[in-house]
């Protein structure tokens, strides 16, 4: 790890200024990520900047009926929260099947989308990785790539997007709202917020620097059955091979998206479209050009089957 | 005292203490987070520093320079150690691998260089500083691809002689009317302890000491000795806890050997642990193994021949992983021939993992097991039984010296309720869960060494035991207190077991299971001898003298044990030593698991519902740490089963996955109800104590039960571990 220096927060101007203007700062709030890839230095960041102190806590009803999660809401209160349970069931689940209970409690709702990808050859600083060094190389593609991309990757990266919980975010069509250091406020779609890896695989998300996420809001709720279903060699605290939230309405229309396959959580509009007509028609448009690896091949049914399972599940309830 | 001939009745077998349920004597420390592991003697010195280690970032190649210019000036640092600023070092005689890169690096993160500092995080920050260029070499890492060129091992300590023929293999093979001959792979592991390897160092004058956790103190003073070129003599070690080992601590590692070399470049006592991500490629790991297992038998069942070829890969000097172990032992069939291989690797060392040997050799054999016994249309537990045998197959005049197999397998079975599994495969659903019932025998060897200990009756009629045994969550103090206790006729809140000093009695240590019964033995000898001195400091006669309740009687006399210890403290100090029994009898340890598992039809991932071990290992000293150490084998071999591999990058040389969030484990999740029974045995050619190790036994036989479960649930059969859904998503019957 390196040395770095340390802030306490006191207003969200200030540190969005900050962070925006001293070279190598970053936000930190739970730091379950963040600090272990210092300690590895895969994160060099210069300064520190904590955010815990500013609010952004609250879980609140939006005019629009739908609701706000405080950027610093930890993942175990929105799993636990009355409202999402209700409404949003699939963010509840999503939730849940991610981490464990202790990481849960310390990660909150912006880091957890702000998190890296959990490739391997990314957290050995002796492999090159153009995510962690841009033009160094990516040692994954001809190596070990079970877990990683088999779609929108491209020759620079075949990493993944680990939340679990942004997928169901983005089944939901999920909005980021984020403050910057002027002042300026503004509203990304979660399906805009993450970035496919093209030549430019170190740039996770399409924030500016300094940008702050200062929640995330939820449209009104969709009703339908709310499933995430998680595939996994190890029954918890494991990434998934693949998973799929899915709302699924009474007539057999709904939406799906899907992750441990892209950089991104993965939804294809056309691919709703195509519910009614079951998994192998929703998976062939969802996965359409996908590039696995001979690794990771099996993902390519394994999603199809999942959402064979997910639909079943949904027709059952 | 020497035991050579088979135990008669003798104290241990009033069983007032011995073989009660009794729970870990060091619980409170562990609940309460007093218990002091090696790398917590802060104390070690006031002026204590951190070692971090740096390593490899090539698998093969030379070192053509180290600059350690910045490293040096960084805040904090005191010194480093590199293979230019130290003696060359040895290696030591178990693990042969090389302790420090210089100028050749022999695999990936071989320790490079040791950053000596004030503070852990200075040395962590200014390791990082520290630039090495390499020339890569070209290095051989994948078994499959060196299989088919892999020269004979050479005769091995363990595996014995790189052939073994009874019979006529071929011509038996050729004529059987039913045979199986099929291939199976089981991948690199690694031990994934939850206590890294991690040791303080000190140097008083030439004398060390060392805090360290190391399963077996007196080969880890020997290896250190001469990795360090230092006499055995002036080392001590110490380790009163491990968090455990499974055979990855088994006796000197990096952590010990640079953590003394620091230590001693420092002038300082120096602390030095393994960081995670280096364990998996630094330290040593059970190798990935090639099986193949031809069977052959009559229509009836029984077997006519029976060959075991293994093929994995080491360093040179290294050695082949001993698969055929328990195959030689566990069935008849009078034409055998047991063959291994040994492909020269450039990964890190493969050795001692949990039953090594049993452990991966049963995963292939006790699968084509099961596939013989569908090809006979027989249950395979009668497949089994049939084949069972009283006699060494290679030296017919060899008895078993006790050998409850069938009592195992039909225990088993009963217990179980195996007479209501799905005879046919895939014929029992469960909603979207495809279920399976699946078994496997188990066989490990039980081994057992010269131990001795000290023991010291005082005043407060207090007995103390000193020896150099090990407790890794395993219940070696427990049992010794319990032994102990028994001997002498007190409760064993009476008894103060001290383990884990190299300045105590010599044990073997803990390792190839054989520390409960060595180690139990060794102070059986000690409180012999202890009973002797008092009951002549009593003045009783008689040899006929009973240690009860506090007691020392005989006849009519009866005086306090306390008596004994009135005029200062009573001490002996024994141990025991063995003749050619095991020569004689061929003593192993033997089991039957059992599971039940699901399958789910849409994504093929696969959970344990249940499992059963019916074991036998002797006189059970402790049922409830025994118990516990079978159920943490069925743990692990959850793991084999279904998750735990070392994934190698065939490019470059390494184990990808080398942190506990790439290289999983089972979680709670992922274990159900797990139930351990053990048939009554007593096995009088051990010891006076009449017991063997469960340790191993618990993980011998686990993983095929689950395999052949799966193959149960599913009618797909897989060969290669571990059995991830990708391994048979594609043959399940289609999703409607």
């Amino acid at each position: 790890m390196k040395a770095f220096t340390f802030e306490r927060a006191t207003s969200v101007q200030d540190a969005a200024a900050k962070a925006g203007s001293v070279q190598g700062a970053r936000f930190i709030a739970g730091g379950t990520n963040l600090l272990d890839l210092m300690k590895i230095e895969v994160e060099t960041p210069t300064h520190l900047i904590d955010v815990n102190g500013l609010g952004f806590d609250k879980i609140e009803k939006t005019r629009e009926g739908g609701v706000r999660i405080g950027a610093l809401v930890s993942n175990t209160a929105l799993a636990a929260d009355m409202r999402i349970r209700r409404d949003y069931g699939v963010l509840s689940r999503a939730l849940l099947a991610g981490a464990s209970g202790q990481l849960r409690n310390k990660a909150t709702t912006a880091g957890n989308l702000l998190q890296r990808t959990r490739c391997p050859y990314f957290y050995d600083t002796n492999q090159a990785c153009n995510k962690r060094k841009p033009g160094s190389g990516c040692a994954a593609i001809g190596g070990y790539s079970r877990q990683l991309a088999v779609i929108g990757s491209s020759d620079k990266c075949i990493a993944t997007h680990p939340s679990d919980m942004a997928v169901a975010m983005r089944v939901l069509d999920a909005t980021v709202e984020t403050v910057d250091g002027a002042g300026q406020t503004r509203t990304i779609p979660i399906a805009d917020f993450h970035r496919l890896p093209g030549d430019t695989p170190h740039i996770d998300t399409n924030l500016k620097a300094g940008e702050f996420i200062t929640a995330v809001t939820l449209p009104r709720p969709l009703g339908g059955e709310h499933v995430y279903e998680k595939v996994r060699d190890r029954a918890s605290y494991a990434f998934a091979l693949v998973s799929v939230a899915a709302v699924i309405q009474r007539d057999g229309t709904g939406r799906v998206a899907v992750g441990g396959v892209a950089h991104k959580p993965w939804r294809i509009e056309a691919a709703d479209a195509a519910m009614p007509q079951g998994p192998q028609a929703i998976a062939s448009r969802l996965l359409a050009g996908a590039r696995p690896t001979h690794e990771n091949a099996f993902k390519v049914p394994l999603v199809e089957r999942t959402l064979a399972a997910v639909i079943s599940e949904a027709r059952a309830a | 005292m020497k035991f050579d001939t088979p135990a008669g009745a003798n104290p241990t077998d009033r069983m007032a203490v011995l073989g009660k349920a009794h729970t870990h004597v060091e619980g409170p420390l562990k609940t309460t987070g007093r218990a002091k592991y090696a790398a917590e003697f802060q104390d070690a010195g006031p002026d204590l520093a951190y070692g971090y280690i740096l390593g490899a970032a090539v698998a093969k190649g030379r070192i053509n320079s180290i600059d350690t210019s910045a490293a040096r000036a960084a805040p904090g640092v005191i010194t480093i150690v590199t293979y230019k600023t130290v003696k060359p070092l040895k290696t030591g005689g178990f693990f042969v691998q090389r302790m420090l890169a210089g100028p050749q690096v022999d695999n990936y993160h071989q320790a490079v260089a040791v950053v000596v500092a004030e503070t852990f995080e200075q040395a962590r920050a200014a390791s990082a500083l520290i630039r090495v260029d390499y020339a890569r070499e070209k290095g051989s890492y994948d078994l499959a691809a060196s299989k088919d060129t892999a020269p004979p091992s050479p005769t091995e300590e363990f595996g014995g002689p790189p052939v073994i023929r009874v019979g006529n293999f071929e011509r038996a093979f050729a004529a059987a009317p039913v045979k199986v001959d099929e291939t199976y792979t089981t991948p690199d592991q690694a031990h994934a302890m939850m206590e890294p390897h991690a040791t303080i160092a000190r140097w008083d004058g030439d004398k060390l000491t060392c805090w360290s956790p190391i399963q077996q103190l007196d080969m880890g003073k020997r290896d250190l000795g001469m990795i360090i070129g230092v006499p055995k003599d002036n080392i001590r070690l110490i380790t009163p806890f491990i968090g455990g080992g499974f055979g990855g601590k088994g006796t000197t590692q990096s952590d010990l050997a640079l953590a003394a070399v620091a230590a001693r470049q420092a002038g300082r006592p120096v602390k030095l642990a393994l960081q995670r991500p280096l364990m998996f490629n630094n330290t040593t790991h059970r190798p990935k193994t090639i099986q193949r297992i031809r069977l052959a038998a009559g229509r009836d069942g029984k077997l006519t021949a029976v060959s075991h070829d293994s093929w994995s890969g080491n360093q040179p000097g290294g050695r082949t992983e001993p698969t055929a172990l328990g195959t030689r032992f566990l069935y008849g069939g009078e034409n055998r021939l047991f063959q291994r291989y040994l492909a020269r690797l450039d990964l890190a060392e493969g050795n001692a993992l949990r039953a090594p040997g049993e452990a991966p050799g049963m995963m292939a054999l006790e699968i084509a097991m099961d596939e013989l016994a569908e090809k006979l249309g027989m249950d395979p537990v009668r497949l089994r039984v049939l084949n069972d045998i009283q006699h060494d197959p290679e030296k017919p005049e060899r008895r078993f010296s006790s050998r409850p197999f069938v009592q195992c397998l039909e225990e088993g079975a009963r217990r179980f309720g195996w007479q209501d599994r799905p005879t046919a495969p895939a014929s029992r659903r469960d909603g979207r869960w495809l279920i399976g019932m699946g078994m496997a025998a188990a066989i490990r060897g039980a081994p057992i060494a010269k131990a001795g200990a000290r023991v010291r009756l005082d005043r407060a009629g207090i007995v103390t035991v000193e020896t150099d045994m090990t407790d890794l969550g395993t219940g070696s103090y427990t049992i010794i207190a319990q032994t102990a206790a028994e001997m002498m006729g007190v409760p064993i809140e009476r008894v103060n077991a001290k383990l884990g000093d190299s300045t105590f009695p010599m044990t073997p240590g803990s390792g190839g299971q054989l520390g409960a019964a060595s180690s139990t033995a060794g102070v059986y000898a000690a409180c012999m001898k202890l009973r002797e001195t008092i009951a002549q400091r009593l003045g009783f006669n008689s040899g006929d003298v009973d240690f009860s309740d506090g007691q020392v009687r005989s006849g009519e006399r009866s005086v306090p044990l306390t008596d004994a210890a009135r005029q200062g403290d009573v001490v002996a100090e024994d141990s025991m030593e063995y003749g050619d029994l095991a020569k004689r009898f061929e003593q192993q340890t033997f089991g039957a698991h059992f599971a039940e598992v699901a399958v789910d039809r849409f994504t093929g991932v696969t959970r344990v519902r249940r499992m059963l071990a019916v074991c036998a290992g002797g006189r059970i000293l402790n049922p409830l740490t025994a118990r516990s150490q079978v159920i943490g084998g069925m743990t692990m071999g959850i793991g084999a089963a279904l998750m735990e591999e070392m994934a190698v990058d065939t490019r470059f040389g390494f184990f990808v996955n080398h942190d506990l969030a790439g290289y999983e484990v089972p979680v709670h999740a992922d274990v159900p109800h797990l139930d351990a029974y053990f048939v009554d045995e007593i096995d009088a050619t051990m010891s006076p104590v009449k017991a063997k190790g469960v340790g191993e036994l618990g993980l011998s036989g686990v993983a095929p039960a689950i395999a052949n479960a799966i193959y149960n649930a599913t009618g797909v059969r897989v060969r290669e571990y571990p059995m991830t859904l990708d391994k048979h998503l594609d043959q399940l019957p289609t999703i409607a």
